[in-house]
C-alpha cells in the first residue's frame, strides 16, 4: 500500500520537475517547482524525516519561491524568449545528463540492503536538535555568519546608485 | 548552449539539483540510522537560501543595467 503511494509520488515529482525545465513561461516554471516541493514533502514524510519535511516546505515553498515570484513580477520577465535549439544540442544535453544517472544506478546495484534495527525517532526534532547542538555546533555558528554576509551582500547589491 | 536562456529558470533548476541531493542524503540517513545526513540537509538548505538571496540581487542589478536576463547576451568574458 505504501509502495503505491511512493510510486505515485515519484511519478508526480519527476513529471513536475520535467515540466519546470521544459515549459516556456517562467511563471509556470515557478508554479511547477512549488508543486515539486509539495511532492518532496510527501517523500520526506515517507522517509520518516518529519522535521526536514516541515522545514523544507516552509523555507523552500514558502519563502524562496515567493522571492522568485516577486522578482518575476517586478521585472516583468514572463516573456518567452527561447528560440528553438538544434536537435543535436538537445540530444547531447540529455545524454550528458543521463550519464550521471547511469553512474549512480550502477553504483547502487550490487549493494545488499541490510535493514539495521531502525531507530524510529531519527527524524524527530529532539534527536536532530541533540546532534546539531552537541556535535555540529561550529557549523551552526558559521551558518549564522554566512547569513549575515548574505544579508549585507544582498542589501548592498540592491541599492540604487544616486547619481 | 544550455536548454534555457532565461536566467530565472536557470536559478530554479539549480534549486532542483540541490533538492535532489537533499532527498538522496535523507534516504541514506534513513538506511544507515545516522542523523548526520539530515543535519547536512539542514545546512545545504541554509546555504541554498543564502545563495538564492544573493543571486537574485545580482540578477536585479544586471537587469537594471542591461534590460534583459538573456544569458546569451552576457558572454562578454568570452572575447
Amino acid at each position: 500500500m505504501i509502495q503505491y503511494a511512493f510510486y505515485i509520488l515519484s511519478a508526480l515529482s519527476v513529471a513536475s520537475a520535467l515540466m519546470t525545465v521544459f515549459t516556456r513561461k517562467p511563471v509556470y516554471s515557478v508554479l511547477y517547482l512549488i508543486f515539486f516541493f509539495f511532492t518532496l514533502f510527501g517523500h520526506y514524510i515517507l522517509l520518516n524525516a518529519q522535521f526536514l519535511a516541515a522545514v523544507h516546505l516552509i523555507v523552500y515553498a514558502g519563502a524562496i519561491m515567493v522571492l522568485f515570484l516577486f522578482i518575476i513580477m517586478m521585472l516583468n520577465l514572463n516573456k518567452e524568449i527561447e528560440p528553438n535549439k538544434s536537435v543535436v544540442a538537445k540530444f547531447a544535453a540529455v545524454i550528458s545528463g543521463g550519464l550521471l544517472m547511469i553512474v549512480v544506478i550502477s553504483a547502487m546495484k550490487g549493494v545488499d540492503h541490510v535493514a539495521l534495527n531502525h531507530r524510529s525517532d531519527i527524524g524527530l526534532v529532539e534527536t536532530l536538535g541533540n546532534v546539531l547542538y552537541n556535535k555540529y555546533m561550529l557549523p551552526f555558528e558559521m551558518v549564522s555568519v554566512l547569513f549575515l554576509t548574505a544579508i549585507v551582500g544582498a542589501v548592498m547589491l540592491g541599492k540604487k546608485e544616486i547619481k | 548552449m544550455l536548454f534555457r536562456r532565461n536566467a530565472i529558470v536557470i536559478f530554479m533548476c539549480i534549486e532542483l539539483m540541490l533538492n535532489s541531493v537533499n532527498l538522496l542524503l535523507t534516504a541514506f540517513s534513513n538506511q544507515h540510522n545516522d542523523p548526520s545526513g539530515q543535519i547536512f540537509v539542514f545546512f545545504i538548505m541554509a546555504v541554498a537560501a543564502a545563495e538564492v538571496a544573493v543571486g537574485l540581487a545580482i540578477l536585479v542589478m544586471i537587469y537594471r543595467n542591461a534590460r534583459s536576463v538573456d544569458i546569451d547576451f552576457f558572454n562578454k568574458l568570452k572575447e
